[in-house]
């Protein structure tokens, strides 16, 4: 069962601010939805290795040869704010 | 973790320092970024010139992993004694700042390429082995440039994602050193071992970049970054430990966090961000397949150089020199192939002397690399100095004057005229000596005997430090 | 509905300009809202510089899924955040079609960041099912399925992470692949799940769709999970399956399944059977926690593929800059719509310390066993069908109130791409007007047999020449 603080807790982690007011809102939607998701709890798994990929393929390399790379006004092009090249973010803290 | 190694080593002194260090070092001798096809000469550049979509974190974009990076880390792992893992995997570590583009980092979590391995270094109570952790391949952030100088006081953070992307190794190291001594001795040689291997030049801004960690008397631990160089490690260690010692003496205690080394003023400070504890939630890169390198341990292992260690030795044996000799010059890659050079053409233990203790202190003197001096200059002046053609003080004239001028042996020795002194010259000069000095002759015969330096001293003056002063002081004596 | 035959004789008797044009009018002229962005002066110019290309495609107008970067034209992935992006660089999948001569017309309608069923997160309005207005299309690739269903271009790519070019395939009548994981290159494609989806392309009949599919599949090495293999896949469009050996799993009829979908379903079954294959029933018993699985392991990897929306680089910025991880947080709440955020919430804590035994390596271990589950149902037949949908396309605002109603529609797609098999959906029949899709799965990498069983039913059918009054 997750709580409010667990809902602002998360979206803290994952960078999302989230108004006081929806908090339980969340919180409710996010249960039902972990609800389900614990029925995966009644799947024995014993000696059951992990899928991390579906494909069974090792050692895909790229050789250590230059290529063209973007020129800078592509690079930035996309940024709401730059300068002098450099892309402008807010300060740190 | 700090048990097992206060076992192996115990605390050096009363106040109990134990630190440790993650070192990022920059596989900058690649041709490319460990992911993407962008290359490194990136250091005179203009911002944001050498980006891609894979480096800059496009949407869409996606990693490929440079080969010749994975041999460059298991080659650095086998030079450091490690372990290399056979089945390798990448993982996403995650976390948000403003230098990371895709708001994870590339990195290796469970199964790094190399692992369990050692250094020697001299500790402050003789040669100690170093544990090495862990070593592992990961992609190096952007660069940040915090306005006005100070992430404290900026307004903004100017960001250049040229540096993204690169490939670095961390390196471990278990809580085994005992002082920041000992911390810049490891950095000195790990440098060292760098060099050798030719994986990365360490002399590039941001190639080396090192985390320390370090707790008093198993007290809690702070972690400081942000340390560029070996000397600011020291700096940066040395001021914890006073911070540490005197908060202890006032009764406060130390917090287990996260410091920001401000070079210029030669202080930690606190960042007191939102950031607590990190949840990294590490799980596996999906783009990226595993690797297995099994079978490329032995075959890299036989492309390995001579390393430092081993380099001491064979000098050593080979040259017979003083290990005292054979240390410093293999210090630094450049000076003992430098010094092999010499030593080929000339006599081994006289080129080690006039490398090890001459040149290396003169160039250390004017912060210069041995680059500024030529192999056939100290050839020839040591061929001079076997033939007692010139005195060691004209040797070190030459090399000064080369240092600062410019020139070669042979046309200083003109110039200033500095072929030893020989034959009638000198005798005429001691003649002359002993007839101007009677008092101090005098004084000798009377028992004083340090009188005799004087006159030795006025034949000296006479042929302009030419002569040699042993034959000079044996002429005299012979005279009187 | 459009096919690439009589484009391409079209084309012929008049121009590709003239041929594109009239495509874009049509577009220009529909309000299904299935396009949102018409890339009428790239597409003429395009067209105008075609002369005689030799390429496979040369002419054919295809629209492209949003969330597909295509070098200087706005790429939004259905979202607020994204809006006004333009990427620098082409897709492999985009280099590919232009190498053929195809044009693009225009970017597709999306649910948000693929994240949907019905195309009804989309932040630029939802898109309306051709066969009937009020209906949804199926999602996530609902604008690429619903153009081609409405006659307005022959050809589209979308991209599948959970069912989303089945479904909307299914829903609007059109013919829809996901192929073997490896196989389409996703260089380009902005990630939602990287280790589950695939691009896929989307027609009116199955042998258009095995044209494109031929243009797009193939070895790419910026991709490192894409799978050298190079084949001629126009070589299964064969009208034969005797001796063919389908399996029917009786989980993909689970309670909820309509029984118009059931029926048409076990038609198209007898129907392959009387052109000599044979059929049995097999069991999949894992197939009822795939749905808990895929969402588990899908969320996690969105929440790690979208944290990179930071507004800094590209994308939404807000006026007022507060300290770094402020404003980061405050531009993804006010860029990303409320499914997508539910997702990473969701994604992030299954990832969580404390959580990751539980939710995410869990649903890895499941994973492992429905990839199983296909291994032994294929070890002994040679492909496996299924309904792609329980049902025909549901009514829009119907369930998009509850995530979990929507999730549950997935049930029969999702094991799909746990198991990174392929699998193709196409028309078998109506229900009051709507659609029904027939999913027809297969081994790893034997695209060529469910090919071949999907272009045999077409063949001896006529539910691929059917169109919609409404479109």
């Amino acid at each position: 069962m997750i709580t409010t603080k667990d809902v602002e807790h998360m979206g803290w982690l994952s960078r999302l601010k989230i108004e006081e007011e929806k908090l339980e809102g969340y919180a409710g939607q996010l249960n039902s939805v972990l609800d389900y998701f614990g029925q995966l709890d009644e799947v024995d798994t014993e000696g059951v290795e992990p899928t991390y990929h579906v494909l069974e393929m090792n050692n895909v390399f790229r050789e250590d040869v230059i290529t063209e790379c973007l020129t800078q006004a592509l690079a930035i092009g996309n940024a709401p704010k730059t300068q002098d090249g450099f892309f402008k973010a807010p300060r740190i803290i | 973790m700090l048990e097992e190694s206060l076992k192996l080593r115990p605390y050096l002194d009363d106040v109990g320092v134990m630190i440790g260090l993650e070192i990022h070092v920059q596989l900058n001798k690649l041709n490319t970024k460990i992911f993407c096809g962008c290359s490194l000469d990136y250091h005179d550049d203009e911002p944001n010139t050498h980006t891609c979509p894979v480096c800059l974190g496009l949407p869409g974009s996606l990693p490929v992993l440079n080969r010749k990076a994975v041999e460059y880390s298991i080659k650095v792992g086998l030079a450091l004694n490690c372990s290399i893992q056979e089945h390798t995997q990448f993982y996403r570590k995650n976390y948000y700042y403003p230098d990371l583009p895709k708001g994870f980092q590339i990195t290796q979590y469970d199964y790094p390429i190399a692992s369990n391995g050692n250094i020697m270094i001299e500790g402050e109570d003789g040669e100690v082995r170093i544990r090495i952790n862990r070593a592992h391949m990961e992609e190096d952030p952007g660069r940040l440039v915090h306005e006005g100088g100070s992430i404290e006081r900026s307004k903004y953070t100017f960001i250049d994602y040229n540096r993204s992307g690169v490939a670095l190794l961390e390196i471990v190291t278990e809580p085994d050193l005992r002082s920041p001594k000992e911390a810049r001795r490891f950095l000195d040689k790990l440098r060292n071992i760098l060099e050798y291997l030719d994986v990365s030049d360490t002399t590039l801004e941001g190639s080396m970049r090192v985390d320390a960690n370090i707790s008093l008397s198993g007290g809690s631990r702070s972690e400081v970054k942000n340390i560029s160089s070996h000397k600011g490690a020291e700096r940066a260690l040395l001021f914890e430990i006073v911070r540490q010692k005197n908060l202890l003496r006032r009764g406060g205690t130390v917090v287990q966090e996260t410091r920001h080394f401000d070079e210029a003023r030669g202080v930690t400070v606190s960042l007191r961000t939102k950031e607590e504890a990190h949840d990294y939630r590490y799980f596996p890169e999906a783009d990226l397949v595993p690797i297995r390198v099994a079978d490329w341990g032995p075959e890299i292992a036989k492309t390995l150089p001579e390393l430092p260690d081993a380099r001491r030795q064979r000098f050593v044996s080979v040259y017979s020199i003083m290990d005292e000799h054979a240390k410093s010059l293999t210090s630094e890659k450049k000076v003992a192939d430098f010094y092999e050079e010499v030593a080929g053409q000339v006599d081994p233990k006289l080129a080690a002397v006039w490398t090890a203790d001459v040149l290396k202190g003169e160039l250390n003197y004017r912060d210069i690399g041995i680059e500024a001096f030529k192999t056939e200059d100290l050839v020839q002046l040591v061929s001079l100095l076997s033939e007692d053609k010139i005195t060691e003080q004209s040797g070190i004239q030459i090399i000064r004057t080369i240092l600062n001028e410019g020139g070669s042996p042979d046309k200083i020795i003109e110039s200033d005229g500095l072929l030893k002194a020989e034959g009638d010259i000198v005798t005429t000069a001691v003649e002359e000596a002993i007839s101007e000095n009677p008092q101090p002759i005098a004084d000798y015969l009377n028992g004083k005997s340090e009188a005799l330096n004087f006159v030795v001293g006025q034949v000296m003056k006479k042929t302009k430090g030419r002569a040699d002063a042993k034959l000079v002081r044996e002429l005299i004596l012979k005279k009187i | 509905m459009i096919t690439v035959s009589r484009t391409i004789k079209a084309i012929k008797e008049s121009s590709a300009v003239e041929v594109v044009a009239q495509c874009l009018e049509r577009i220009e002229g529909s309000n299904n809202n299935a396009i949102i962005k018409v890339t009428r002066d790239e597409a003429i110019n395009a067209a105008r510089k075609l002369n005689s290309h030799p390429g496979p495609l040369a002419g054919v107008p295809i629209a492209i899924k949003d969330n597909i970067s295509t070098k200087g034209m706005e790429t939004t992935c259905g979202s607020r955040i994204l809006s006004g992006y333009v990427p620098p660089y082409d897709a492999h999948v985009i280099e590919r079609l232009k190498a053929a001569g195809a044009i693009i017309v225009g970017k597709a309608n999306m649910d948000e960041f693929a994240m949907g069923t019905s195309t009804e997160t989309s932040y630029y309005g939802p898109t309306l099912n051709p066969w009937n207005p009020e209906c949804v299309p199926g999602g996530s690739s609902g604008g690429s399925a619903a153009t081609v269903a409405a006659g307005e271009v022959p050809l589209a790519l979308g991209s599948d992470t959970g069912g989303s070019v089945r479904c909307p395939a299914s829903y609007c009548g059109v013919v829809g692949l996901k192929p073997t994981y490896g196989v389409i290159s996703r260089y380009g494609l902005i990630s939602y799940a990287n280790s589950l989806e695939q691009i896929g392309p989307i027609a009116s009949n199955v042998e258009d769709m095995t044209l494109l599919f031929n243009v797009i599949a193939g070895h790419d090495p910026r991709d490192s999970t894409s799978v050298p293999r190079e084949k001629d896949y126009t070589n299964a469009l064969v009208n034969d399956v005797k001796g063919l050996k389908i399996g029917v799993p009786k989980e993909y009829f689970g309670e909820g399944t309509d029984p118009h979908v059931e029926r048409s379903v076990w038609d198209a079954v007898h129907t392959l059977e009387s052109l000599g294959a044979s059929w049995k029933e097999v069991e999949m018993p894992h197939t009822k926690y795939a749905l808990a699985a895929y969402y588990v392991i899908a969320m996690s990897e969105a929440s790690s593929n979208l944290a990179r929306f930071d507004g800094m680089r590209y994308g939404l910025r807000l006026e007022k800059d507060h300290d770094w991880h402020t404003t980061y947080s405050e531009i993804r709440a006010a860029g990303f719509g409320e499914e997508v955020k539910r997702r990473i919430l969701l994604g992030t804590y299954a990832l969580s310390a404390g959580y990751m035994d539980k939710y995410y390596l869990k649903a890895l271990k499941v994973r492992t066993l429905v990839k199983q589950d296909f291994e032994r149902a294929l070890n002994d037949t040679d492909v496996l069908i299924a309904p792609t949908m329980p049902t025909p396309a549901f009514k829009l605002g119907e369930k998009i109130r509850d995530p979990l109603t929507l999730y549950l529609a997935d049930v029969n797609t999702v094991p799909i791409n746990l198991a990174g098999v392929p699998s193709i959906s196409l028309p078998c029949g109506f229900s009051d007007g709507l659609p029904i899709g027939l999913q027809i799965m297969g081994r790893h990498f034997d695209e060529e047999t469910i090919i071949r069983t999907a272009y045999t039913f077409e063949q001896n059918t006529d539910f691929h020449t059917k169109t919609s009054e409404v479109a």
